[in-house]
């Protein structure tokens, strides 16, 4: 390839000088419209920089080759049919491009999200470090302050939330028998949209005046009157925050119109119904955080009073905003892994998920009730007081779908036959860890408490017990679970026991005192503290260090077992599920025959079950005709036993 | 809604029913007991909270005991589940191929487990609703500070005796003992937080706005002013005292207070 093609075609070469090309643009833009102004100095680095922001990553999208497709239907050139020369990949340099097939696209965002989680936990340990004793160790608080915002926004925005949406992403054409998600096009851009905000929320630390440093939170008007850092979260959202939504409408379309025959809403597997509620959410509600960070920008960018209560601004609404987005979002966290578990309980307990309508239902009360909660955040923000109450109540109410999730997973253990690796150890863990996070959740739902506890360390225990003991051990099990389908090859179970049990136990020992030190009077987001809590901190500290260090050993498994762990089979698990029916790794097109749904997708124990039947040849699936939706689940015996390709 | 559909006359699951013999429940439910009690006591003898200092933290702190009372038989109830089926229901060698009961659910058991906990929130929502009106509830003869945050100072401003809404200003709060006190927050600029670990009480400062809260001190002692909302590259240094003292003591406080603020006129 010639020089100057590498410069034209799509990919991050064309990608590369888009971006400046970008900034040179926004430059120049911004100078026009300063000298038709009139305004002083009409070089103004940090207006150019704003700019820069919104549009250089578009250039940078359309130079990758993002909107390819776009611009051939916009020119009225002749719409080319998908030629599908963009699926699979072949070497490890596909996984740089842009990639429509859902699998590719799911590795992209599985490691690209892992990648930030590493950032993050890096970021985490420098905190820790500069805590581990009172007064200052290593960083001023501006840098304090910025480590632990960029910490949570990372693991936030670019790892929790697209790291399941990559799973998803990967198994879930496959468990519902598609061949692709409903807009691969579409798919590929969202993916492209993370490195782009991930990129721009890491760079913030160069940024004149250091990263931003609100917190996650980026409460106005704090976050309109700081250095410049604080536009790199701003606008860094936006792209992740756009990058979920076109992926929950991909998922919404995908799950309604694609499903193979057969597969009526009460035959999906739980990850299924996880995501769709899921998607709900998000659809919904993260336009909201979208509202939020374009009122921070116009009040910082553009001189706007949406949060200067001097000119008619209001500090308390840019909360209520954000919150609206926010509290779904701790459910867009969680909803997924809720999936994960029911899938691996019932695969390595072999026994049918109890109560399955149950847990479909539970998804969906979640999904309603969740945004009915999101003033609780603000018990002590000043707020009308007579919403408080009313909040209280529905945050309580919360926690009986989920308690309905937790006792279910009980019921679905008891009494099968259980299979305690490596997986079935992280959903286990999840079990137990999450219903702390649930039980301190409830305490919070109570106002007098949290009128104490709000803003202390109890939260930041809380928040931790839920999203990493919660979602981040749900997401070990889930790439544990799946890595044998996406790669073909078999990890390590020894390690991934030990990757398990040191990070159960540093987990607990970093988390656990932070509910006393919290409610004996620490304040979160200080980098300094009282000589009362130092030993405390101390023990978080080193605990914090290891439950690092337990990381490595997953990457190194991970990294070694894709290069060369033993071959796995097509369905080492025993599983019904779809996905687990084609090969390790699926062939390009998902399946060879589209097959056909005959029963639920976890009747283990039930004599000669199938979920999914592989119509012979000249029998092709589409011409059945697809049964009722809706309609109840057939009796276990009166499962068609249609086929008896089970590896036994 | 899920039926009964538990059978038990599935060929496998004939076998694997009687897995490890039938379910022990005494010693379970005895196991269980055991450990919420040991849970209950150790939670309620951690020395959980700074000294309580105003009538609302002896509300909060009882509050906080009833919570552990209800949460941590809760968290047995599900370690207890997990660690007996792993212990019980294990797959051993030779079973690998085995699948357990063919069970979908149980209706009755659905509804206990989504009514039981709802009746228990509902009454400790209730129960924190008691206490919540009862933390905030007017005195007769309470007395006003207004209390103003910025960046990273708090200032106390108590009316003067002179009237007129003239104020006199302290860089640290005075209180006296065994007398309502209801503060008045605001902020000059960005959010703070106003909290008094040892009244238990905090609500933020919001420019624009005023915010409040009652608190009723009842011990003599110095206790920390936190701010609890991050407010900047100072927020963590953004603290002062607050000095309870005895009721004549205070007077002589602000006597000598008002005196100062007239003299510097």
């Amino acid at each position: 390839m010639t020089h100057s093609s590498v410069m034209r075609v799509p990919g991050l070469v064309r990608g590369a000088w888009a971006t400046l090309l970008g900034i040179a643009v926004s430059a120049a833009l911004t100078v026009a419209i300063r000298a038709a102004y009139g305004y002083d100095p009409l070089f103004d680095g940090e207006a150019i920089t704003i700019v820069s922001l919104v549009t250089a990553p578009l250039f940078f999208l359309v130079g990758i080759g993002a909107f390819s497709e776009w611009f051939y239907w916009a020119g009225g050139k002749p719409t080319r049919p998908e030629d599908h020369s963009s699926h699979g990949a072949h070497s490890w340099k596909d996984y740089f491009k842009v990639n429509t097939d859902h699998k590719v696209i799911g590795i992209q965002y599985v490691v690209t999200s892992f990648f930030f989680m590493l950032v993050g936990g890096l970021l985490a340990m420098m905190v820790r470090a500069e805590l581990a004793a009172p007064g200052s160790q290593f960083v001023d608080s501006n840098a304090y302050n910025g480590l632990f915002s960029v910490h949570a926004s990372l693991m936030i925005f670019l790892f929790i939330i697209p790291v399941f949406a990559g799973l998803a992403n990967y198994v879930l054409p496959l468990m519902i028998g598609a061949p692709d998600m409903a807009f691969p096009r579409l798919n590929a851009l969202s993916f492209w949209m993370l490195p782009v905000a991930g990129t721009m929320m890491t760079l913030s630390f160069f940024a004149p005046g250091g990263s931003f440093a609100t917190g996650w939170t980026a409460y106005a008007p704090l976050s309109t009157e700081v250095p410049l850092g604080q536009m790199f979260f701003t606008v860094g959202v936006q792209f992740a925050g756009a990058s979920s939504i076109a992926t929950a409408l991909n998922f919404l379309v995908t799950i309604i119109t694609m499903r193979a025959p057969g597969m009526s809403f009460w035959r999906m597997p739980l990850l299924v119904w996880a995501n769709f509620s899921t998607s709900l959410l998000v659809v919904i509600a993260t336009p909201f955080i979208a509202a939020s960070q374009f009122f921070v920008l116009l009040d910082y960018g553009l001189g706007f009073n949406f949060f200067v209560p001097e000119d008619s601004g209001d500090v308390l609404m840019y909360q209520h905003v954000f919150w609206f987005y926010s509290h779904p979002a701790v459910y867009i966290m969680m909803l997924p892994g809720f999936g994960i578990v029911s899938e691996i309980l019932a695969v390595k307990a072999r026994k049918p998920v109890f109560g399955y309508r149950m847990m479909a239902f539970s998804l969906l009360a979640i999904v309603l009730l969740g945004f009915t909660v999101w003033a609780h955040h603000m018990f002590v923000s000043g707020m009308q007081s007579w919403i408080r109450v009313p909040m209280m109540v529905t945050t309580a109410i919360i926690a009986v779908p989920t308690g309905i999730k937790i006792f279910s997973w009980l019921a679905t253990l008891w009494r099968g036959v259980l299979n305690v690796d490596t997986p079935m150890l992280w959903a286990l863990g999840f079990l137990t860890m999450f219903t702390l996070g649930g039980i301190s959740g409830v305490m919070l739902a109570m106002i007098p408490l949290t009128i104490h506890v709000s803003d202390t360390y109890f939260i930041v225990a809380h928040i931790h017990y839920v999203l990493f003991g919660g979602s981040l051990f749900t997401i070990f099990a889930g790439v544990y679970y799946w890595f044998p389908k996406m790669t073909g090859r078999m990890f390590d179970q020894t390690l991934g026991k030990v990757h398990f049990w040191l990070t159960f136990v540093a987990f607990n020992a970093t988390f656990a005192p932070m509910h006393l030190i919290g409610v004996q009077g620490m304040p979160r987001r200080v980098a300094d503290y009282p000589e009362q809590f130092a030993t405390w901190n101390l023990v978080i500290s080193l605990a914090s260090f290891v439950l690092g260090l337990s990381t490595l050993i997953f990457v190194y498994n991970m990294v070694a077992s894709w290069r060369g762990g033993p071959r796995a089979g097509s369905n080492p698990w025993r599983a019904l599920t779809l996905e687990w029916q084609v090969s390790s790794p699926p062939p390009i097109f998902n399946f060879d025959a589209v097959p056909t749904v005959v029963g639920g997708p976890y009747e283990y124990g039930v004599p000669g079950a199938v979920h999914g039947v592989f119509k012979p040849a000249g029998h092709p699936a589409e011409a059945e005709p697809a049964p009722q939706e809706g309609r109840a689940r057939q009796p276990a015996g009166a499962v068609a036993a249609g086929s008896t390709d089970r590896e036994q | 809604m899920a039926s009964v559909e538990e059978s038990t006359k599935a060929p496998e699951a004939g076998e694997s029913g009687h897995r490890g013999g039938p379910v022990r429940w005494l010693p379970l439910i005895a196991i269980g007991l055991v450990s919420s009690l040991l849970g209950i006591a150790l939670g309620v003898l951690i020395d959980w909270f700074p000294v309580q200092a105003s009538a609302q933290a002896d509300d909060i702190d009882t509050l906080w005991d009833v919570l552990v009372v209800a949460s941590v038989p809760m968290f047995v109830l599900v370690q207890t589940v997990v660690l007996y089926s792993v212990y019980k229901w294990r797959m051993r060698p030779g079973e690998e191929g085995l699948d357990g009961p063919p069970i979908h659910g149980n209706t009755r058991l659905e509804i206990i487990w989504t009514a039981l906990p709802a009746i228990l929130l509902v009454s400790l929502v209730s129960y924190a609703y008691v206490v919540l009106t009862d933390i905030e509830e007017a005195q007769a003869g309470s007395m006003k500070v207004r209390v103003v945050g910025e960046q990273f100072l708090w200032t106390y401003y108590y009316p003067s005796p002179e009237g007129g809404g003239k104020e006199v200003a302290a860089d640290q709060l005075y209180l006296p003992v065994g007398k309502q006190v209801e503060f008045e927050i605001q902020s000059k600029d960005v959010i703070h937080d106003f909290w008094v670990p040892a009244f238990r009480m905090k609500v933020d400062a919001v420019r624009g706005i005023t915010t409040r809260y009652r608190a009723d001190p009842d011990r003599v002692g110095d206790y920390p002013v936190v701010c609890a909302e991050l407010c900047g590259l100072g927020h963590a240094t953004m603290r002062s005292t607050v000095h309870v003292m005895d009721p004549a003591e205070f007077d002589r406080w602000f006597a000598t207070q008002v005196q100062e603020a007239k003299e510097s006129q």
